[in-house]
C-alpha cells in the first residue's frame, strides 16, 4: 500500500485503491500527495511531440497562435525528440506507412507519456476507409484523449487538452472522447443575436484588429490595391 | 602523438572516409510531416539524396470510385488542405465541363473571391512556415494571425475555416451572405498591413536573406521540363498563369498582374508568393464589385443541382429527383475530361473519366506539388544539409495533395 | 490550334495513330503501343509543336466489358494516358495508348523520362498504382505505397478496402480493453446503387 506503482499502459492491472484519497472520483485515484503533486506538475508542463501530418495541422498551428493560445494551459513546449516529450500528438491521417514511424516514436517515449488523438483520422481513420489508412491510431498505440472533428475546431482541442490534464492529476488511464457541445436551442439564439449585435458585420472582426471596427465603408477602396 | 605529416597540404591529414548516410525522416519538423529525405552527406554536403514521400498517400482517387459524383467534394478539400476552395472550384468545373454546364455569372464571381480568400491563406501559411523554419518565429504567428481573419470570413461564408465543401457540381451550397462584403473590406487591409509588417521584418534581415538568396536555383527551361507550374515556375522566369493563359470563371474581365521572378532561387519562391497576395487582394476587390448582389448562385439543370427542401417536402417530383440524386448521383455524361485551374501551387488538374452512371469511373488528380517536388532532388544535390530547410519550405508541398 | 497538332500526327505516323478525336474540346490521340516513344520525342522536339511541360500520366484501368469512353473497342487493360502542355505555344494534346492482357501480362511501355525528366516520378506512380512497368526508367520503385506492399491498388479487381499492414494491430487482450469500433453499416450501405453489386441481378453498373 506504500509503494506507487507505474500502471502499465492500457491495462486492466491496475485495481482502483480504496484508501486514502486526495483528489480524484471513482474513476481514478491519487494515492498519497506525492502523486497528487506529480500529477499537478505533469499536467501544467506538457511537452508535446507533435506527429503532424495532414489538414488537422492547419488547426494545430492555429491552436498555437495568440487567438487559441496553447501556452495558456502550458502545453505550447514542442520538443521535436522522443525522448523528451511526455505528450504525443497524433495530429491528422496516419497511413500504414507511416504506422511504422509512429509505433517507434511513441515507443522512445518515455513513461509517463500520454497520446491524444488529434482529428477524426486519428481516432479511427475519419471516411479513408480503404486499402492505405490505418483505422485510428489505437490500433498501434494506446491512446488517452481522442478529440473527433475534421479538423476539430481549437476549443474542442482545446477541451480535449483540458480532459487529459484532469485525466493527468487523477491518474486515471482510461480514454476519454470530446463531445460536441450541448447549446439548448434558447440559447443559440441568443449566442447567434451576441454575434450579430449591433447588426454592424464589421465588428465582428473587431476582436482581430482593434483599429478596423471604426472605419467607414467609404475608405474600403482605399489601401493598395 | 604521432607526427604530422608535412607532405601534405596545409596540414590537412588524409584520413579514410565514406560517405555518411542521414536520415530526414518522415516525423521531423520542417518536412511538413509526411516526406522522408535518406541523405548521402560528404561533410555538409549533400551528394545524394532520396526523397521519398507517400507516407501521407490516403487513396483519394479508389474513394471516388466508390461514391457519387457529388460526394467526391470533401475528398477533394483534403488534398490542398491550404486552399480548400480552390480544390472545391477546380473539380467542379471538371464535372460541369463535362456535364456542359455552365454556372450563373453570381456563381462565377464568388466561386473567384471564395477561391482568392483561399489563396491568400495558402500563401500565408507557405511564407510564414518558411520563416518558422529558419527560426523566424514572429511572423509566423502575424501571419497566423492574418490567417484566421480570412477563416474568419469563410466561416461566415460556408460554416467550416477549413474543409468546406462548399462547391457543388452547378453552383455552390449556399449564395453568399449579406455581409460578405462588408468582411472583406474589412478584414483585406489589415491582412495586407501584417503582410507588410512580415516583411519589413523579414525581408531586410541580413540572416534571413543570406540564407534564402541564391539558394536552390532552377532555371526556367529546367523546371518546365520537370512539369513545374504555379509560384514555382513562374520565380524562374516562366510567364505561365492559367489565370492569364487560359482563363476560367471571370478572370479575363478583371485586371490583375502576375509576379514573375527573374533567377528561381528561393528568395525568388518566397517573393512570389507574397506578390501574389496583393494581386489576390485586388482581385477579389474587383468581385466584390462586380458580383450581383441577387440572382440564382445553382444553374437550374434538374440532372446536377438539388431541388429546393421545399420543394422536396410538398411536391412528388421534386422528392424523386432528390432521392435519385442522392443515391444514384447525378447522370454524367459518357467521356473523358481534363480540366485545369491555377490552384495554390500551380496547374491543379482533374481528369475524369465518366462511365454515364451517378459514380465516377475514374478521377485522376494532377498535383502540382507532386511534380515540383520530384525536382527537389535536383536543387539539393551538391549543396549543404541546411539548404534543405528553405528550399523545401519554398516549393510548398502540402502531403494531401503530392501524396493524393 | 491543336487540330493542327493532330493533323501533323497523322501526317507523319499514320497506321500508329488509331484515332484522335476532340470530345469535350480536349484533343486527344490514341497511339499503338509501340509508337510511343517515337511520337513523344517527335511531339517535344518538333519546333512547330514544342510541348515541353509534361503535365500528367495516368493509368486508367478497363477490365471489364466496358471499353471506355471512346466508341471504338480496344485490345489491352490498361490504359495509359499522358497530357502534354506547350507553354510557348499554348496548345495541349492527350496522349493514350492500352497495354496489358487480362492478368495485366505484357504491361509495358518506353519510359520517357529522357525527354521530360519531370516523367520520373510520373511513371514511378503509374508503376506503383497501376502496375504498367516502363522499360528504361532509372529508379523503377513503389512510390505511394510501401515496398512490402503487394498489388497494385488502383487496378479495378483490388478491393479497396484490402490493408496489408506493417504493424501488427493491437487485440483486445493486449489492450486490455475493446477496442474495435462497431460497424455502423454493412460493407456495401453508403454506396451509390450503381456501384453496388447486386446478387441477384446480373450486369450492374
Amino acid at each position: 500500500m506504500g509503494d506507487v506503482k507505474e500502471p502499465l499502459l492500457g491495462s486492466r492491472d491496475e485495481q482502483p485503491r480504496r484508501s486514502l484519497t486526495i483528489d480524484g472520483n471513482e474513476q481514478g485515484f491519487a494515492t498519497s500527495r506525492v502523486d497528487a503533486m506529480l500529477g499537478w506538475a505533469r499536467k501544467y508542463s506538457l511537452f508535446m511531440y507533435p506527429f503532424i501530418t495532414a489538414c488537422c495541422g492547419m488547426e494545430f498551428m492555429a491552436l498555437q497562435s495568440p487567438r487559441f493560445d496553447l501556452a495558456r494551459f502550458g502545453a505550447e513546449a514542442p520538443r521535436f525528440s522522443p525522448r523528451q516529450s511526455d505528450l504525443l500528438w497524433v495530429v491528422g491521417t496516419i497511413s500504414q506507412r507511416q504506422a511504422p514511424v509512429l509505433h517507434r516514436i511513441f515507443e522512445q517515449m518515455m513513461s509517463p507519456k500520454w497520446v491524444l488523438a488529434f482529428g477524426t483520422c486519428a481516432s479511427s481513420g475519419g471516411f479513408y476507409d480503404n486499402y492505405t489508412t490505418l483505422p485510428g491510431v489505437d490500433k498501434i498505440v494506446p491512446v488517452d484523449v481522442y478529440v473527433p472533428g475534421c479538423p476539430p475546431r481549437p476549443e474542442a482541442v482545446l477541451d480535449g487538452l483540458l480532459l487529459l490534464q484532469d485525466k493527468i492529476s487523477r491518474g486515471g488511464r482510461d480514454p476519454r472522447v470530446v463531445r460536441p457541445r450541448n447549446d439548448p436551442p434558447s440559447k443559440v439564439a441568443e449566442l447567434v443575436s451576441l454575434r450579430r449585435s449591433s447588426g454592424d458585420p464589421r465588428d465582428l472582426l473587431s476582436h482581430l484588429a482593434p483599429g478596423v471596427a471604426g472605419r467607414s465603408q467609404t475608405e474600403k477602396k482605399s489601401g493598395d490595391a | 602523438m604521432e607526427p604530422l605529416d608535412l607532405s601534405h597540404e596545409n596540414g590537412e591529414l588524409e584520413l579514410p572516409s565514406e560517405p555518411m548516410h542521414l536520415n530526414m525522416g518522415p516525423s521531423h519538423p520542417a518536412m511538413h510531416g509526411t516526406v522522408r529525405i535518406v541523405l548521402e552527406l560528404s561533410g555538409e554536403i549533400i551528394t545524394k539524396s532520396d526523397v521519398q514521400i507517400g507516407y501521407l498517400h490516403r487513396g483519394f482517387e479508389k474513394m471516388c470510385e466508390r461514391g457519387t459524383w457529388a460526394q467526391v467534394f470533401p475528398y477533394v478539400d483534403r488534398l490542398n488542405y491550404v486552399s480548400p476552395m480552390l480544390n472545391n472550384v477546380g473539380y467542379a468545373l471538371a464535372v460541369e465541363k463535362l456535364c456542359g454546364l455552365s454556372v450563373p455569372d453570381r456563381c462565377q464571381w464568388y466561386r473567384m473571391i471564395l477561391g482568392e480568400l483561399a489563396r491568400i491563406s495558402d500563401h500565408l501559411t507557405c511564407t510564414g512556415a518558411m520563416a518558422m523554419e529558419l527560426g523566424a518565429f514572429t511572423p509566423f504567428l502575424w501571419f497566423v494571425k492574418a490567417r484566421e481573419m480570412v477563416w474568419d470570413i469563410l466561416e461566415e461564408e460556408t460554416g467550416a475555416r477549413l474543409t468546406h465543401s462548399f462547391g457543388r457540381i452547378g453552383g455552390m451550397a449556399f449564395p453568399p451572405s449579406r455581409d460578405l462584403r462588408a468582411l472583406c473590406s474589412s478584414a483585406l487591409p489589415r491582412i495586407l498591413e501584417i503582410v507588410e509588417e512580415g516583411e519589413k521584418m523579414l525581408l531586410k534581415n541580413r540572416i534571413f536573406l543570406d540564407r534564402l538568396e541564391g539558394v536552390g536555383p532552377i532555371s526556367g527551361a529546367d523546371a518546365v521540363s520537370l512539369g513545374w507550374t504555379g509560384p514555382c515556375l513562374r520565380a524562374s522566369g516562366i510567364d505561365y498563369d492559367i489565370r492569364k493563359a487560359h482563363p476560367y470563371l471571370k478572370y479575363d474581365e478583371i485586371d490583375f498582374e502576375v509576379p514573375i521572378g527573374t533567377s528561381g532561387d528561393t528568395l525568388d519562391r518566397f517573393l512570389v508568393r507574397l506578390g501574389e497576395i496583393r494581386q489576390s487582394k485586388r482581385i477579389i476587390e474587383q468581385s466584390l464589385e462586380r458580383m450581383p448582389s441577387d440572382g440564382p448562385i445553382c444553374c437550374d439543370d434538374p440532372r446536377v443541382v438539388l431541388p429546393s427542401k421545399d420543394d422536396v417536402y410538398t411536391t412528388i417530383e421534386a422528392t424523386i429527383q432528390h432521392f435519385k440524386l442522392i443515391m444514384e448521383g447525378a447522370k454524367v455524361p459518357k467521356g473523358e475530361v481534363y480540366s485545369y485551374t491555377e490552384a495554390g501551387n500551380g496547374e491543379l488538374g482533374f481528369y475524369l473519366v465518366s462511365d454515364g452512371t451517378g459514380t465516377p469511373y475514374r478521377v485522376r488528380v494532377r498535383p502540382p506539388c507532386f511534380q515540383v517536388v520530384g525536382g527537389l532532388s535536383r536543387l539539393i544535390d551538391g549543396r549543404l544539409l541546411s539548404d534543405i530547410v528553405p528550399t523545401f519550405g519554398s516549393l510548398n508541398m502540402i502531403g494531401g495533395e503530392c501524396d493524393h | 490550334m491543336s487540330q493542327m497538332v493532330l493533323e501533323r500526327l497523322r501526317e507523319r505516323f499514320g497506321a500508329a495513330i488509331l484515332e484522335t478525336h476532340s470530345d469535350f474540346g480536349d484533343d486527344t490521340a490514341i497511339v499503338d503501343p509501340s509508337a510511343w516513344r517515337e511520337i513523344a520525342t517527335y511531339l517535344c522536339n518538333d519546333p512547330a509543336l514544342e510541348f515541353n511541360l509534361p503535365v500528367d500520366l495516368c493509368g486508367v484501368d478497363y477490365p471489364d466489358s466496358w471499353n471506355g469512353p471512346s466508341s471504338t473497342a480496344r485490345t489491352g487493360r490498361m490504359e495509359v494516358v499522358l497530357h502534354l502542355y506547350s507553354i510557348g505555344k499554348r496548345h495541349r494534346i492527350r496522349m493514350k495508348t492500352r497495354v496489358g492482357g487480362e492478368a495485366m501480362e505484357g504491361a509495358e511501355l518506353d519510359s520517357l523520362t529522357d525527354v521530360w525528366p519531370g516523367l520520373n516520378w510520373l511513371e514511378r506512380e503509374v508503376f506503383d498504382m497501376s502496375g504498367v512497368t516502363f522499360r528504361g526508367h532509372p529508379d523503377l520503385r513503389r512510390i505511394l505505397m510501401y515496398p512490402e506492399f503487394e498489388g497494385h491498388p488502383l487496378q479495378r479487381t483490388y478491393p479497396a478496402g484490402k490493408t496489408q499492414p506493417l504493424v501488427p494491430y493491437r487485440t483486445e487482450a493486449s489492450a486490455g480493453m475493446p477496442i474495435d469500433k462497431l460497424e455502423p453499416f454493412g460493407e456495401f450501405e453508403g454506396m451509390p446503387f450503381g456501384r453496388r453489386p447486386d446478387p441477384t441481378a446480373a450486369g450492374v453498373g
